[in-house]
C-alpha cells in the first residue's frame, strides 16, 4: 500500500489534515467554552462552591478519588455522592459530610485510608456545596448507576 | 560520536533510568497499599505515592526526550550543539527542582506545601499529573525554554531534514500546549475542559512526534535504510497522528459536561487514532527487513521493534477498547484507564527512550559496535522481563476494571465501591506480582551497563 504513497504526498496529508483537524478543534472549543457555563449551571456556583473546590485542590483529593470520571481509583466516585450518601436531600448530605470528615481516618484495620485533613466546620460546609454543585452537571447521564 | 556535543546526552539519559527506578519502586508501594491499606500510612498516605509516580515518569520522560534530542540534533544537522554548556546548565537546574519537588511531596503535608509555594498567588495545585508547585511549574517553561533556544539555534545554522523538523514542531507543542497548565478557572468542567489540553495534547499529539522523529532516526542507523523512504513512513505516522490524535481529545470530553457532539467526534477520531500506532510496526519490522546494514548493535533494534509493538497494544488496542462512547460510559474511571494507561506510557514513551538509549549509549561509552555480545543477552534478558511484566500487570488491571463495572455498573444487584475493590484483592496481588517483575527487569537492565567487555585481542 505503502509503495503508491509518496513522501511529498505524505507530506500534504500531515499538513493539510493536521491543520484540517486543528481549525475544527479551535471551533468547536469556542462552541464548548460558550456551552459549559449553562451545562454546569454556572449561575449556582457560590462563594461556597468555589472555595470547595480551591479545598478540594489544596488537599489533593484527585489524588484517590475520581470526581466527573476523572482522577484516581483508589477511593470512591464523588460527583455523585451527594445522592449516594445524602439521598439528595441537602441539610443531611451536609451533616453526614461534617460527621464523616471527622472521623478520618477509620479505625478499620486494612480499610484503604483517608487521612485527617483538620478542615474548619465551614471548611467542610464549602466542600459539601462544591460537591451538591457538581453533582447537578450535564455529564451526558453519566454515571450510569449510584454507585458510581 | 561525530561531534563531541553530543556527549552532553550522557547525562540526561543516566538520570532518566534513576527517575525511572524510583518510578517503578513507588509504583510498587502503590501496588502494596491497594491490597494492605494500612501500609505506610499514615507516613505517604496514597495520593503522595502516586503523586511522586506519575510526576517522576513525566519528568523521566522528559530528561530522556532531552538527551535524545541532545544525541541527534548533532549528528542530523551535522553541526556542534549551539551552546553544550547551556545544556548543561539547564541539566542541573532541571535535576535540582526535580529532586527538590519530589522532597516537597513527600515531607511537606501537601496543603502546607501549597502555602509555602506562593499558589494563593496564582492556583495551578491539586490537578491531577499537574500537581506541581508554581516555582516548579515556571522552573519547567524555562528550562524547556532554554532546551528549545539551544535545539533551534543548532537547526538553524546546520543541515535541516524531515526527522529534525517534525521533532522541533513536537517540542514547539510540547512547550505550547504545557502553558494551559497556568489556566485554572474556577469553574470544575471548564478547568477540566482546558486540563486536557495539556494532557492529551501531549501524549497523543506532540509526544507522538518526538516518538516518530527518534524511532526513525534510530532505524536510520541500525538498518542503513535509505532517508528518503524512511522520511515518508515518518510523515504518514505522523499525519495520522495529527488526523485522529487532535480531535481524539474528544473522547476525555463525553461524558465530564461538554456537549454532547464530542460523543461523535470523539468516538470517531479516537477510532483512528490506533492507525499511527499500527504503522509504527509496520515501519519498524519493514525497515528491520530491509535492512542495508547489519549494525553489530541488534538490541538497539530489537527495542525498536518491541516499543512499536507495545505502543500499538497499549495506546492502540488498550486505548480502542474503551474509547466508543457507548462503552466509555461504563469504564470511564475505572482500572480500565489505569491498565491502558500503564501500557500505553511504558510502550510508547519508556520503551522510546529504551531505544534511543540502548542505541546511543554504548556509542557514548566509546563502543560504536554496541555492547558486548553477553551484555546485549543481558539486556535482552531484561527486555523480556519488562515487557512480560507490564503486560501481566495490565491484562491484571483489566481484569479489575471488568470485575469493577460488573459489581458497580451492570445490572440491578450493584454494591458499593469499597466492597467491590476488596473483591479485587487477588487481581491486585497478581498486579503487584507482575509489578515485581517489571522491577526485577528494570535491575537486570541497569546490570547489562556493568557487563565487561571482553578485553580486545
Amino acid at each position: 500500500m505503502t509503495e503508491r504513497i509518496t513522501k511529498s504526498m505524505a507530506k500534504n496529508i500531515y499538513y493539510g489534515g493536521g491543520t484540517f483537524a486543528l481549525m475544527i478543534f479551535i471551533a468547536l472549543t469556542f462552541d464548548t467554552v460558550h456551552q459549559i457555563p449553562k451545562r454546569s449551571n454556572q449561575q449556582n456556583m457560590t462563594e461556597s462552591v468555589v472555595a470547595g473546590k480551591k479545598l478540594w485542590e489544596k488537599n489533593d483529593c484527585v489524588g484517590c478519588h475520581s470526581i466527573v470520571g476523572e482522577g484516581a481509583y483508589y477511593a470512591p466516585e464523588l460527583m455523585n455522592v451527594f445522592q449516594r450518601r445524602g439521598a439528595s436531600d441537602e441539610t443531611a448530605f451536609k451533616a453526614y459530610m461534617q460527621g464523616w470528615m471527622a472521623a478520618q481516618p477509620l479505625a478499620i484495620p486494612n480499610r484503604r485510608k483517608m487521612p485527617q485533613f483538620h478542615l474548619t466546620p465551614t471548611e467542610v460546609d464549602n466542600l459539601s456545596d462544591f460537591l451538591i454543585w457538581t453533582s447537578k452537571i450535564d455529564a451526558n447521564d453519566w454515571p450510569p448507576t449510584i454507585e458510581g | 560520536m561525530k561531534y563531541t556535543s553530543q556527549s552532553v546526552a550522557k547525562p540526561y539519559f543516566i538520570f532518566a533510568l534513576i527517575l525511572l527506578a524510583g518510578e517503578i519502586l513507588f509504583g510498587l508501594l502503590m501496588g502494596i497499599q491497594y491490597i494492605w491499606g494500612d501500609f505506610l500510612f499514615p507516613l505517604i498516605p496514597f495520593n503522595v505515592l502516586r503523586m511522586v509516580h506519575t510526576n517522576l515518569l513525566i519528568v523521566l520522560l522528559l530528561f530522556g526526550f532531552m538527551g535524545a534530542t541532545y544525541y541527534l540534533i548533532p549528528e542530523e544537522s551535522e553541526n556542534e550543539l549551539w551552546s553544550p554548556k547551556l545544556a548543561m546548565i539547564t541539566f542541573w537546574v532541571f535535576v535540582v527542582a526535580g529532586v527538590l519537588t519530589i522532597l516537597g511531596y513527600l515531607f511537606v503535608p501537601y496543603a502546607q506545601l501549597t502555602e509555602l509555594t506562593f499558589n494563593n498567588l496564582l492556583p495551578t495545585m491539586g490537578r491531577e499529573f499537574l500537581e506541581q508547585p508554581l516555582p516548579t511549574k515556571v522552573g519547567i517553561v524555562l528550562v524547556v525554554l532554554s532546551y528549545l533556544l539551544n535545539v533551534s539555534m543548532t537547526i538553524l545554522k546546520g543541515r535541516r531534514t524531515v526527522i529534525t523538523t517534525v521533532l522541533l514542531t513536537g517540542l514547539l507543542g510540547l512547550a505550547v500546549f504545557f502553558l494551559f497548565a497556568f489556566y485554572v478557572p474556577d469553574n470544575l468542567i471548564m478547568d477540566k475542559f482546558f486540563w486536557w489540553f495539556t494532557v492529551h495534547l501531549w501524549v497523543e499529539a506532540t509526544w507522538e512526534l518526538i516518538l516518530g522523529a527518534i524511532l526513525a532516526f534510530v532505524l536510520i542507523k541500525v538498518t542503513g535504510v535509505d532517508r528518503e523512504h524512511i522520511d515518508k513512513w515518518l510523515y504518514l505516522i505522523i499525519a495520522m497522528t495529527m488526523v485522529s490524535g487532535i480531535l481524539g481529545t474528544g473522547h476525555h470530553f463525553f461524558y465530564m459536561g461538554a456537549p454532547e457532539y464530542w460523543l461523535w467526534i470523539g468516538s470517531i477520531s479516537s477510532a483512528v487514532e490506533p492507525l499511527p500506532f499500527l504503522l509504527m510496526v509496520l515501519f519498524a519490522f519493514t525497515m528491520a527487513r530491509d535492512r542495508k546494514i547489519k549494525h553489530d548493535n541488534e538490541i538497539a533494534l530489537t527495542w525498536a521493534k518491541g516499543n512499536a509493538v507495545m505502543g500499538f497494544l497499549g495506546a492502540g488496542v488498550w486505548g480502542f477498547f474503551h474509547t466508543l462512547a457507548p462503552v466509555n460510559m461504563y469504564t470511564h474511571g475505572t482500572q480500565l484507564t489505569a491498565a491502558h494507561g500503564h501500557l500505553s506510557f511504558y510502550g510508547a514513551y519508556v520503551m522510546i527512550i529504551f531505544t534511543v538509549i540502548s542505541y546511543a549509549m554504548p556509542i557514548l561509552r566509546g563502543r560504536p559496535h554496541g555492547n558486548c555480545a553477553k551484555a546485549q543477552k543481558v539486556e535482552l534478558t531484561s527486555f523480556w522481563m519488562m515487557n512480560i511484566g507490564m503486560l501481566g500487570l495490565t491484562l491484571a488491571l483489566s481484569a479489575a476494571g471488568i470485575v469493577q463495572i460488573m459489581d458497580q455498573r451492570v445490572g440491578t444487584d450493584l454494591i458499593g465501591f469499597m466492597e467491590s475493590q476488596e473483591s479485587i484483592n487477588g487481581i491486585y496481588m497478581v498486579r503487584a506480582g507482575f509489578g515485581l517483575l517489571v522491577f526485577t527487569g528494570l535491575l537486570t537492565y541497569f546490570y547489562s551497563f556493568f557487563v565487561k567487555e571482553p578485553a580486545k585481542s
